[in-house]
């Protein structure tokens, strides 16, 4: 079984269909790569994915159960995990601070606990802290969870994204560009980190990229789409030699 | 006789629910007009009305010596009210909103902000009043028409044209002047009216005053058809007139219009239900104002907001 | 001078030191309890008055601080906790037994005015706590149970371990001691799962809810808690008072707490208790300034937000 099946989904702004008819699965461990050009609905597709947008119609299956129109904190409490393209932290929190937001669906204490510091409480923060600077040291980074977040630098504060996000104990990884801003050896380093998120996390990952490189590199499987619709899917072979991925990306040559 | 009764009591109800929703239509102006200009909930306004009625008050005490307290007093009254709360608007606007503006100062602090030149506003006027009510005394008799035992005064006739006469000059100075059109093209993007040259401080104090004009002539007009004022007048009407600014959909000029009728006329319906009366009518249009805003925050001609992000 | 070089950094590295601030604060303690000793009763009132405010602050601070929400109706609360107490008091039942039940009604008000309305936008929440103030110190005045206009008045005195409350003292120790267990409350909640949440959804509520968090129900558990602090507050106050009216629980009530929290800092626990001691000092100090007070108060809570609006109380620095 598929561990996320897109089932027609379409998402219509007034009378703008941004996400038309959009179908396509993703295997349980594999990563796939949602790619096209400027504006042809990557985000908002990726946004219904998430429950961020209610899409119009169709249906999305997470692990064979419906989460068509659910709230974005339920989509993560039932495992899949997200980040943002223009980087979302809490930026006056120190950064293990941002990683602990992660563990929060899959912990339990409440006021009670919190007020008379009850032992299973102590013993949750203690966990929740532990498996936040296991994230940290899993990106690469744990050397600097007591600064606060926005004084890191840029490609570091992607990576507390990437940390804060694999704190949620996601079984499916959505990143949002996740290269945007990276320079060279960053970009490898992604590259690497999603091999091992693959590899030794046993997660699933789906990728929206602009970088080709990166996602020809990565990629088990593509998926294209233009004005909104499903145009190619396959491997990276199939997909760069597919005439209407390179009509799509390049224009037609008449058109000229 | 019971069917005519109950007819009569409907009419006479509809033409106090009119008056009523005049008020409230006025001042609902002035709460959409800056809120769809620069998304700011002015918690003032209902004391700038109040302000309005005392500054209406005072004008008519200097001048109905001279001019008498009929008609032609009161006109004036109001319009001077009208002028100087007006640059009040203004005042409050550069002083209170317009630094928090420059700061991009987050919405609550806006809010809160508003709280304070409210509370600044109400309690001024209660330490130069001390508290007291002020009978607001005209010369205008109760003559009228009558049909049957329905008593439509000419007052009563003479403010529901007056607030049709100033709404209809707003609704000519928003759509068919220069800065009715500048104030319309803040609300849509205000960095590209930055760009294209227009003046935006100038037009939001410009807003400020109209927005304050309005609802200084509406506490100019309560307090001559209810014949006393009081420094605590404002804050019941603001909150009302928020609720019909909400009804209509907050920002739309015509919303705010519609809002307010629609909220005097159920008003005064809730009063002659049973379990309701008077005692209990502004929980019931509170109640109403929460209903509403739960089940259609957009209001009845209000634009549905793109969703987040 | 010698000593010039960085003297000022060490001044102030010695006064933000830990030892140094548990010196000034067990310090500070020991002054308040000793305090009735040494004062007359007038002083001993006004001090009573400071503490009921404090936690009344400190309620406040954790819907509009903590969780960033704004509540223009704090009062309410505190309103339905001394109404509770006042008439089940009238029934007979034991002071210490209505304060359970005065917070149960006081959180359950916290989620009928929260539940549906926590979806709304800040300033149309400004306005749905306001109405309810207001809907509350109505049906306060209307009701027959609650003593209409003129409220209810032969509180009994509350009595613990034979002793009966009476005297100002009994009353100082008492909301002395409900301060510190409020902060204590207060501190642990905010260095919890609960309070960093409410932290998330305030910086970002979108990525706090991509992390699992469920913003809606979060804020609620701001609004119950808020809520029970008001309640409680309540009905210590009609044990104290031994009366209770409507007008008690008006507007200008809520904007007082308000201006406390602001004028401190959003947030920050001193900062609640620094706004609550200015604001009943104040008037006290000033006397003649009488019916001015509001007008001030107003007037300071126009330039904090100008001019300074992350409150008096300095900011920490990480």
């Amino acid at each position: 079984m598929p561990i996320l099946e897109v089932k027609k989904l379409t998402l219509r702004f007034g009378g703008l269909t941004a996400v038309n008819n959009l179908s396509f699965d993703m295997d349980e461990n594999s990563i796939v790569s949602l790619i096209g050009p400027n504006g042809a609905g990557k985000t908002s597709a990726f946004n219904c994915l998430t429950g961020f947008y209610k899409g119009s119609e169709g249906d999305i299956l997470f692990q064979g159960q419906s989460i068509f129109r659910q709230k974005p904190h339920k989509i993560t409490k039932l495992g899949m995990a997200r980040t943002f393209q223009n980087l979302r932290l809490f930026k006056d929190m120190t950064v293990l601070e941002n990683v602990m937001s992660g563990m929060h669906s899959r912990t339990s204490a409440g006021v009670l606990g919190a007020v008379l510091r009850l032992p299973s409480q102590r013993q949750e923060e203690k966990k929740i802290r532990q498996v936040s600077e296991e994230c940290l040291d899993f990106v690469g980074i744990l050397d600097k969870q007591d600064r606060l977040a926005r004084n890191l630098a840029y490609g570091d504060q992607r990576r507390v994204e990437w940390a804060r996000a694999l704190a949620t104990h996601p079984q499916l990884l959505l990143l949002d560009e996740p290269a945007a801003g990276l320079n060279h050896d960053e970009k490898d380093q992604l590259v690497d980190l999603i091999r091992c998120i693959q590899k030794d996390l046993g997660i699933t990952v789906l990728l929206i990229e602009h970088d080709m490189g990166l996602v020809m590199k990565v990629s088990e499987k593509i998926v294209v789409i233009d004005y909104g619709q499903k145009i190619a899917e396959g491997t990276a072979e199939e997909v760069k030699n597919n005439p209407k991925v390179i009509e799509a990306y390049l224009g037609k040559e008449d058109e000229e | 006789m019971h069917a005519m009764t109950v007819f009569y009591t409907i009419i006479q109800q509809l033409v106090n629910g009119l008056i009523l929703g005049s008020f409230y239509s006025l001042v609902a102006l002035g709460y959409s007009m800056v809120y769809g200009i620069i998304k700011l909930l002015n918690f003032a306004h209902g004391d700038i009305y109040m302000v309005g009625a005392f500054v209406g008050f005072g004008a008519l005490g200097i001048f109905g010596n001279a001019l008498g307290i009929g008609w032609l007093g009161i006109t004036v009254a109001l319009v001077i009210s009208m002028v100087l709360v007006g640059f009040l608007g203004i005042v409050i606007h550069r002083i209170a909103y317009q630094p928090l503006l420059n700061k991009n100062a987050p919405r609550m602090s806006l809010l809160i902000t508003a709280v304070g030149v409210s509370f600044t506003l109400f309690n001024a006027v209660m330490v130069m009043t001390s508290g007291e009510y002020k009978a607001f005394t005209t010369s205008l008799g109760y003559d009228g028409i009558s049909i049957g035992p329905i008593n439509i005064t000419y007052t009563q006739i003479i403010m529901v044209v007056a607030t049709a006469v100033l709404m209809l000059g707003l609704y000519w100075f928003i759509n068919r002047t220069m800065y009715g059109k500048a104030m319309r093209a803040i609300a849509l993007d205000q960095d590209a009216c930055r760009l294209m040259g227009i003046n935006v401080t100038k037009t939001i104090s410009l807003t400020f005053f109209v927005g304050s004009a309005l609802a200084a002539a509406a506490g100019v007009m309560a307090g001559v058809y209810y014949g006393s004022i009081h420094f605590y007048m404002g804050f019941i009407i603001g909150l009302k007139a928020f609720t019909a600014a909400v009804i209509g959909g907050i920002g739309s000029i015509p919303g705010a219009m519609l809002g307010g009728l629609i909220l005097g006329l159920l008003e005064t319906a809730g009063t002659q239900l049973p379990f309701v009366g008077s005692a209990w009518k502004d929980v019931f249009t509170f109640g109403i104002l929460i209903l509403l805003l739960v089940t259609k925050p957009t209001g009845i001609l209000g634009k549905s907001e793109i969703e987040r992000m | 001078m010698v000593y010039s070089v960085g003297f000022k950094d060490r001044v102030l590295e010695t006064i933000n030191g830990k030892k140094t601030r548990a010196f000034f604060l067990s310090l500070l303690i020991i002054i308040v309890v000793l305090l009735p000793l040494g004062v007359n009763n007038y002083v001993e009132e006004v001090m009573t008055n400071t503490f009921f405010y404090i936690i009344l602050a400190l309620g406040l601070n954790i819907v509009i601080g903590y969780a960033g929400l704004v509540d223009l109706g704090y009062a309410a609360f505190f309103a339905v906790g001394a109404y509770t107490t006042g008439i089940l008091m009238r029934y007979g039942l034991n002071f210490w037994l209505t304060i359970p039940i005065a917070v149960i009604f006081c959180v359950i008000a916290g989620i009928i005015i929260g539940g549906p309305t926590l979806r709304l936008r800040s300033d149309y929440l400004a306005i749905v706590t306001l109405g309810f103030g207001e809907i509350t110190r109505i049906t306060a005045r209307n009701l027959k149970i609650t003593g209409g206009a003129s409220g209810l008045v032969g509180i009994q005195r509350p009595t613990i371990f034979g002793h009966k409350l009476y005297q100002i003292t009994d009353f100082y120790y008492t909301f002395f001691i409900l301060v510190i267990l409020a902060i204590i409350v207060s501190l642990r909640i905010y260095h919890s799962r609960l309070g960093r949440a409410w932290q998330y959804i305030r910086e970002d509520e979108d990525a706090a809810e991509a992390m699992g968090i469920d913003p809606v129900k979060t804020k609620l558990y701001a609004y119950m808690i808020g809520a029970a602090f008001g309640g409680v507050a309540g009905a210590f106050f009609a044990v104290k008072m031994t009366a209770i009216s409507p007008e008690t629980f008006a507007f200008t009530q809520s904007a007082m707490i308000l201006l406390a929290v602001i004028l401190g800092g959003m947030g920050k626990i001193p900062g609640a208790i620094l706004g609550a001691v200015f604001l009943v000092f104040f008037p006290e100090i000033f006397r003649e300034i009488g019916q001015m007070r509001m007008l001030l108060f107003g007037i300071l809570l126009v330039i904090i937000m100008v001019f300074r609006p992350q409150g008096l109380w300095p900011e920490r620095k990480s």
